[in-house]
Parts: structure tokens; C-alpha cells; sequence
């Protein structure tokens, strides 16, 4: 689907964590992100909407600034956003809340 | 277009078709798999879609924009250059696929359970760096644990030699001890915060490693019911090494992907692969719809999303190192026009 230039690894999400099929797991992201299904594979529509969740783009000088979140910080992001768990996310609260 | 069309044979090799040809090519394909999978025929609309996307003279051919599907992978990157994570990184922000998988070079989960630590150490900082999902991959591969790699009696030694019910107990025996390291290595790998595992070419050894792999999955969605569980099999039906396993009271031998969906859904995956294996001495073309008629019951009737197996002898894809893309991306778009994939 394009993968982090769209909304390919969101819909990825949601097959692996809910064991959704395609339609519905488009359907699923789209509702949570409020596009369209057609709009999750254009990487125009997706940069933007992307940014302003602060759901990850490609880290280049032409993508993204310091302010983007990325990486771990982007997953935190995708697990509220999706209401899905994110095991990695899960780990990185575990090891920071200073418990 | 009536004159000779570029196409591609099973192995790669480029052959140049009239447009008749490829249509008799494509018939022939459906009716092999309907015969071989005792399944229905394509219908004359999938036929007829299939013909024009084969009498195409185009380098690449796709799926209509919004139709495009997830591409999951049973291991990313060559491990040849930079470092493993550096692979994934670059598959993640220049390939850009929606998913990538790390993997040890030795890829079953046997000699993965000396090195695990190591393993985990690369999962973690992974996740820490990649966006998209990463899984961790390997192969049950239950040839693995017989003598004299492993501790179990090697049934393809004992099978020749009529001693089935001792070639029958090994393979019960490996299926234990399999069970226990892919579970152990899973349970690694979700410690080490891995999106998901992947069980790749399940039912390798036959249906005691299809076996493995189900009683595996069964027991990792147990304790994780919302992490990913990938089971991609090794062949489009279950050879019967062991002959009298069942799994949910369905006999393992023998199945085809509709049934093996059916039981990789009840053991709790979250997507199946089904794979149909390539005919190298018939085009491509009769390999895709060969490929699309033995896996439409499957799709019709899946229950979890299905990611087509389609790569180098697999899935209508030639069985060559460097798979030329006209043909790849015609067999892609055939399976998911066809099949309504999932993903590939």
C-alpha cells in the first residue's frame, strides 16, 4: 500500500491486532482518521494528514521537522489514535513511567 | 494485438505468444488446478481479465488506484550490507513497505533459542527507530530435530525402510519439542516488543510441521490475544509424512488452502499465506490462473485476512533469484484482482 508514505502500516495494524480483512481494516483507519478508504494509498492527502496526527513520515530534510513526531514517538501516537496496542509502545511506558 | 506478445515462462526465461495463445495458456491453468485441487474452474470474466492483463506488451501492470493491498514479508534485506537494522530502515523509508520482518540467517527457530538474547537486543532497538510493524520470522522446520542435528530418529531414514510406526513416534516426538522453541522464541521476541511472529513455510516436513505450527500458534494467541501471528505455508498441500495427524479433528495430510485457512484461523492467526507452487516448464501465465483457481476457496471463505505467498517459485512469481517484474506485477495484480487478497 505504500507503507509510511500513506497509511499502509495503519492498515498493517489492524489485520495483524485485529485480525481484520482488508475492507474493514481500511474502513476501520479511515473512520479513526476521518478520510476516505481511497484516500489511505495517496501519499499527498496521507503526508498531511500524517503530520498533523503525528503518525510518522519519512525522516528527510523534505518530509519532516524536528517538531514531527517519529519512530517510538509516532507509534505512541498510532496506538491512541487506532485505539490499538502497539507491544513496543507498551514497553517504552513500562520502562519510563520512573517506577 | 494479435502478433507475437513478451511473456514469461516459470523460470523466468522471456517467450514471445500470440494473444491466442496465451488464452489457450490461461485455460489450461484453471483447468489443471480445478483438476489437481478438486475445485471449480475460473469464470469466463476472470478468464477474460486474466488474457488482457498477459497480452500486455507493458514492463508493469497494477491494480486499479485504492485497490492496492499489504505486503508482508518472510525476511527483509540481503544482511550484506550495513547492519540488519539499517535493512529494515531503509525497506521501511526507500522501498517503503507496510511491514518488515527481522531474521537470523539460519531461519528456523531451533538455532534461534541459543542466540534469542542476541536477537531480542536487535528487536528492541529496532522498535525504537521503525515506525511500521516489524515482526520476527522463521521456520518450524522439523527436519531440524532429527539425528544428526537433533535428538529425535530421522523418519526420512526410517520411512524407506518400512519401520513406520518408529518414523510415525519421531515425528510426534519433534512436534512436542518444536512447539516449545517456537513458543519460547515468540515469547522472546513479544518481551523484546516485536509486532508480531511469522511462522514461514509451515508444513514444510509435512503435516507433523503443519501440526507444530497450529499447536505453536494456539499457544502463543493464548497468552497474547491482540499480537500479530503470521503462518505462511511451504506448499499448496500438506504432505502426508506422518498420515494419521489431525488437528480440531480435521486430518492434517492432504489439505489444500481453503482447509489449512480454516485451522490456522481456529488456532488463532491473524493472517494466513497460502502458497501454490510454480510449474517452471509452463508460462506464467497458466501458473497464475493455475495459482488463482486453487486459491479461490480459500479467499471466498477466509476468516482472517490472507497474504498470497508470491515470490521467487511461489504464487505465479518466476523461480528465479531475480524475478523479472512484468512478471511480478502482472502475477501480483492477477491474484489480488482474482482473489480479492488481503495482501501479498
Amino acid at each position: 500500500m505504500g507503507g509510511l508514505r500513506t497509511a499502509g502500516d495503519l492498515v498493517a495494524r489492524m489485520q495483524l491486532t485485529r485480525r481484520m480483512r482488508l475492507p474493514e481494516a481500511k474502513a476501520y483507519v479511515a473512520d479513526r482518521l476521518g478520510v476516505t478508504p481511497a484516500d489511505l494509498s495517496d501519499p499527498v492527502m496521507m503526508s498531511d494528514v500524517r503530520r498533523e496526527r503525528g503518525l510518522g513520515t519519512i525522516p528527510t530534510e523534505d518530509t519532516a521537522t524536528v517538531a514531527d513526531a517519529l519512530a517510538i514517538e509516532a507509534k505512541v501516537n498510532i496506538s491512541r489514535v487506532l485505539d490499538v496496542p502497539v507491544r513496543s509502545v507498551e514497553r517504552f511506558r513500562a520502562l519510563t513511567t520512573g517506577a | 494485438m494479435d502478433g507475437p506478445i513478451p511473456t514469461r515462462m516459470g523460470d523466468g526465461s522471456l517467450v514471445r505468444m500470440t494473444r491466442a495463445e496465451i488464452e489457450a495458456d490461461i485455460l489450461a491453468g484453471t483447468e489443471a488446478g480445478a483438476k489437481r485441487a478438486k475445485v471449480p474452474p475460473l469464470g469466463e470474466d476472470e478468464l477474460a481479465h486474466l488474457v488482457d492483463i498477459f497480452a500486455s506488451p507493458a514492463r508493469f501492470s497494477a491494480v486499479d488506484i485504492g485497490d492496492e493491498v499489504i505486503l508482508t514479508s518472510d525476511g527483509v534485506g540481503s544482511q550484506d550490507a550495513g547492519s540488519r537494522i539499517t535493512d529494515l530502515q531503509n525497506y521501511e523509508q526507500t522501498v517503503c513497505t507496510d511491514t518488515v520482518e527481522l531474521y537470523h540467517h539460519d531461519y528456523s527457530f531451533k538455532p534461534i533459542k541459543p542466540v534469542l538474547p542476541f536477537e531480542q537486543e536487535i528487536m528492541r532497538q529496532t522498535q525504537l527507530l521503525l515506525t511500521i510493524p516489524v515482526h520476527y520470522g522463521a521456520m518450524p522446520d522439523l527436519g531440524r530435530y532429527t539425528v544428526p542435528d537433533g535428538p529425535v530418529p530421522n523418519w526420512s531414514q526410517l520411512l524407506p525402510l518400512g519401520r513406520i510406526d518408529e518414523a510415525r513416534a519421531a515425528q510426534e516426538e519433534a512436534v512436542e519439542l518444536a512447539v516449545d522453541d517456537i513458543v519460547y522464541v515468540a515469547e522472546g521476541m513479544y518481551e523484546a516488543g516485536a509486532d508480531g511472529i511469522n511462522l514461514d513455510t509451515a508444513g514444510a516436513a509435512g503435516d507433523a510441521d503443519f501440526l507444530a505450527s497450529l499447536r505453536a500458534i494456539e499457544r502463543i494467541r493464548a497468552r497474547h490475544p491482540d499480537w500479530g501471528i503470521q503462518i505462511g505455508m511451504a506448499s499448496e498441500f500438506v504432505l502426508g509424512m506422518h498420515g494419521e495427524l489431525e488437528y480440531d479433528g480435521v486430518r492434517l495430510a492432504g489439505l489444500w488452502p481453503a482447509a489449512q485457512m480454516r485451522l490456522a484461523a481456529k488456532a488463532g492467526a491473524s493472517v494466513f499465506g497460502p502458497a501454490i507452487n510454480v510449474n517452471t516448464g509452463k508460462t506464467v501465465a497458466w501458473n497464475v490462473a493455475r495459482t488463482c483457481t486453487i486459491v479461490k476457496p480459500c479467499t471466498d471463505a477466509a476468516e482472517i485476512p490472507i497474504h498470497l505467498n508470491g515470490g521467487m517459485g511461489v504464487g505465479g512469481v518466476p523461480m528465479h533469484a531475480l524475478p523479472p517484474v512484468d512478471a511480478v506485477s502482472r502475477a501480483s495484480r492477477a491474484c489480488v484482482d482474482l482473489l480479492k487478497l488481503d495482501g501479498l
